[in-house]
């Protein structure tokens, strides 16, 4: 029997297979920041362990980084120190990192691709539930612990009991104004948070080829809330077209041998997988959250669910929480919620495709006037490109901000916070009671449906404001 | 890491499914470089509510949190396990954990018991009943036990055996690892000369 495109790569980086006992996987590369990874390095100190290979290890600062006054040092103390132990750290053994002002600084799940450092057939690992992102690339990348942080810093090499293997058929085209967001947030309400547990998860078909790096990597970031150990997406010409020049990406005779086994990287036609999945992409519209888990969602024409129409109970009482916390009504219309802030960035959306895509909506706009929008490149050199192309100038004009490289209001341990009752439609990837400040509401939508919101002052997507662009010609 | 064969204490039913990671630990308490320190973070936003379950006297000292399904979901944050830790809570009960978590809980010594959805509605009914009850955790025999005579509660629970194993036997993990180096050794004379540096 075949084996399927994860069994390759999980094959190929097994050091040691005993019976009774997780495989213990090789590494390949490491990313790590600052908020996982000061009690890893403790332990190493404590246990008079190094490093074993910095050569395959790479440090960004990002979840503290204020986005603001970038040329002062950062103004809250407690999220000072933590940089500054990343920074001792990585100093003392060894580890390349790209601190604040640095220009490759970003995201460190933007980072890693941008410097062609994430390849095709590769194992990744970092101390951040959203490295599924990098499985656009064909590797398996997962989130790890600062145990397993530490682990991996000391030995290369992590104990993982293999996972079940899952297939997402995704058919047909998307429609033009739906968007991988859409896709993956509609496969997210309809598998539920739990739905992708104990499988890595392929995204395969028609309409998975068709979409760019970017868009891939949008999905496969959000594996993780669907439960997925990781996500991945075959490697093809789309893949090696983004790679190509790319600073860590192979040169001469070595691109041509990563090439030759990056083809390699597909499911074989007789492999098994343990569960198949098929949805028909074009089905798909704009699609947003209501609830306090990225589970809870609806397409943005529909309305806020019901939630006695949950038959299972903990579904029952979960949506009546949410709806509670959300401060929303039972059967309002999705386009009647009014939203204070909006957040265009993070590791699902914070790409220069992301930014091209909201500058273009934008463009010709203004703000609605009780409503902010905050744009947040997901690294300086996102930042850069798009200041080259011109689109900060567009965010401002319309009446945006323009801001410094970071995860910000995605998690707001940087000032970037909602403050309580404070609505957000965010691009990011968790709607958690709380999570982008105490108290604050967010609703989680693309890009697109981001601006479009912006604009109107409610959940809209780009079709309302072709609308009003009508309306106004 | 300290042994773990069986533990008796409190129990608290926490009555909510979906319980991720940033409701056990919201993310502005991530900012300390120690693994302790953290209890006063756990579940925070809910702590300021006089009803939460946590600030009922008779749960003030409990140490098995019993969750609905899907605890511990999202952010891969170990955090949540030492604030849990921190806090006292020696052992999770849930029909289903987030796969990170359930992962740093074993590696940080925190034992999560995975249990059918009815245990749970059973324990919850009955700490419900008797505040304050206790409930006993056997990782020897992967059993959950609470009450007596007729009503008792006994089942068992689901862990995988290596982390059953490495627990009851309190090892360290990288110390395993590092026993194998030679496999490491040899794996690495293998790896293609394509494959990325970082430096």
């Amino acid at each position: 029997m075949g084996k399927t495109l994860a069994e390759k790569i999980w094959d190929e980086h097994v050091v040691r297979s005993h019976e009774g006992e997780p495989d213990l996987l090789y590494i390949d590369l490491h990313l790590i920041h600052e908020v996982t990874s000061p009690q890893a390095f403790d332990g190493l100190r404590i246990a008079g362990r190094t490093v074993r290979r910095p050569d395959l290890t790479l440090a960004t600062e990002d979840h503290n980084i204020p986005t603001t006054d970038l040329d002062k040092p950062i103004a809250d103390l407690v999220s000072r120190t933590q940089v500054e132990t990343l920074r001792r750290n990585c100093a003392e053994f060894g580890v390349r990192l790209h601190p604040m002002g640095d220009i490759d600084q970003g995201i460190v799940h933007v980072v890693g691709p941008q410097l062609g450092l994430t390849q095709p057939g590769m194992t990744i690992v970092c101390g951040d539930s959203h490295t599924s992102t990098h499985g656009a690339f064909g590797s398996i990348a997962f989130g790890i612990g600062t145990s397993e942080v530490e682990h991996v810093l000391a030995t290369q090499s992590l104990s993982q009991a293999k996972p079940k293997m899952m297939a997402v058929e995704v058919v047909g085209e998307l429609p033009v104004g739906s968007t991988a967001k859409d896709l993956i947030l509609s496969l997210i309400t309809q598998e539920t948070t739990g739905g992708g547990q104990g499988y890595i998860v392929e995204y395969r078909g028609d309409a998975i080829r068709k979409l760019s790096m970017e868009a891939r990597m949008t999905i496969c970031n959000m594996s993780i809330e669907w439960g997925a150990k990781a996500g991945l997406i075959a490697p093809d010409q789309t893949t090696y077209d983004y790679l190509q020049g790319r600073p860590n990406a192979p040169q001469g005779a070595d691109w041509d041998a990563a090439v030759a086994y990056w083809d390699s990287l597909v499911t074989d036609d007789d492999a098994e997988f343990d569960k198949v999945i098929t949805i028909d992409a074009s089905t798909i519209t704009p699609f947003v959250t209501w609830g306090t888990n990225p589970g809870q969602g609806v397409p943005l024409s529909g309305n806020v669910p019901d939630p006695a129409s949950f038959e299972d109970d903990n579904e029952r009482i979960a949506a009546e929480n949410a709806l509670r916390y959300m401060g929303l009504e039972a059967g309002t219309p999705m386009r009647d919620i009014k939203v204070d802030t909006v957040f265009i960035g993070s590791c699902t959306n914070g790409r220069i495709e992301d930014l091209r895509v909201a500058a273009n909506l934008i463009e010709g706009h203004k703000v609605a006037a009780d409503t902010r929008i905050l744009v947040v490149p997901g690294s300086v050199r996102v930042r850069l490109q798009a200041e080259q192309e011109g689109l900060d100038v567009i965010f401002k004009d319309a009446g945006a901000e323009w801001r410094g490289a970071g995860c910000s209001m995605c998690l707001g341990m940087n000032p970037d916070q909602l403050t309580p009752g404070e609505r957000s439609a965010s691009t990011s990837n968790r709607n958690f009671e709380g999570r982008q400040g105490k108290g604050g509401r967010t609703h989680l939508v693309s890009p697109d449906v981001a601006v479009a919101t912006g604009i109107l002052g409610h959940l809209a997507g780009p079709a309302d404001l072709a609308e009003l662009e009508k309306a106004g010609a | 890491m300290e042994k773990f064969s069986s533990h008796t204490g409190v129990g608290a039913p926490l009555r909510r499914s979906n319980v991720d990671t940033d409701q056990i630990i919201p993310a502005v308490w991530l900012k300390k470089v120690t693994r302790d320190g953290f209890e006063e973070g756990l579940f925070s936003a809910w702590r300021s509510d006089p009803s939460f379950v946590l600030n009922q006297d008779a749960y003030k000292n409990a140490t098995v949190l019993v969750a609905g399904p899907d605890f511990g979901t999202g952010s891969s944050r170990e955090h949540a396990v030492w604030a849990l830790q921190n806090y006292g809570f020696k052992v999770v009960i849930s029909p289903r954990f987030g796969d990170i978590f359930r992962g740093n809980s074993g590696k940080a010594g925190l034992l999560a018991a995975q249990v059918d959805d009815k245990v749970v509605q059973r324990l919850w009914d009955y700490l419900d009943a008797n505040p304050g009850a206790t409930i006993t955790v056997d990782l020897e025999s992967r059993t959950v036990k609470a009450g007596d005579g007729v009503d008792a509660i006994e089942d068992s629970f689901t862990i995988d055996d290596y982390t059953r194993w490495r627990l009851l036997e309190g090892l360290d993990d990288v110390g395993i690892t590092l026993s194998h180096e030679d496999d490491i050794v040899t794996y690495e004379k293998s790896r293609p000369s394509f494959k990325p540096a970082t430096l």
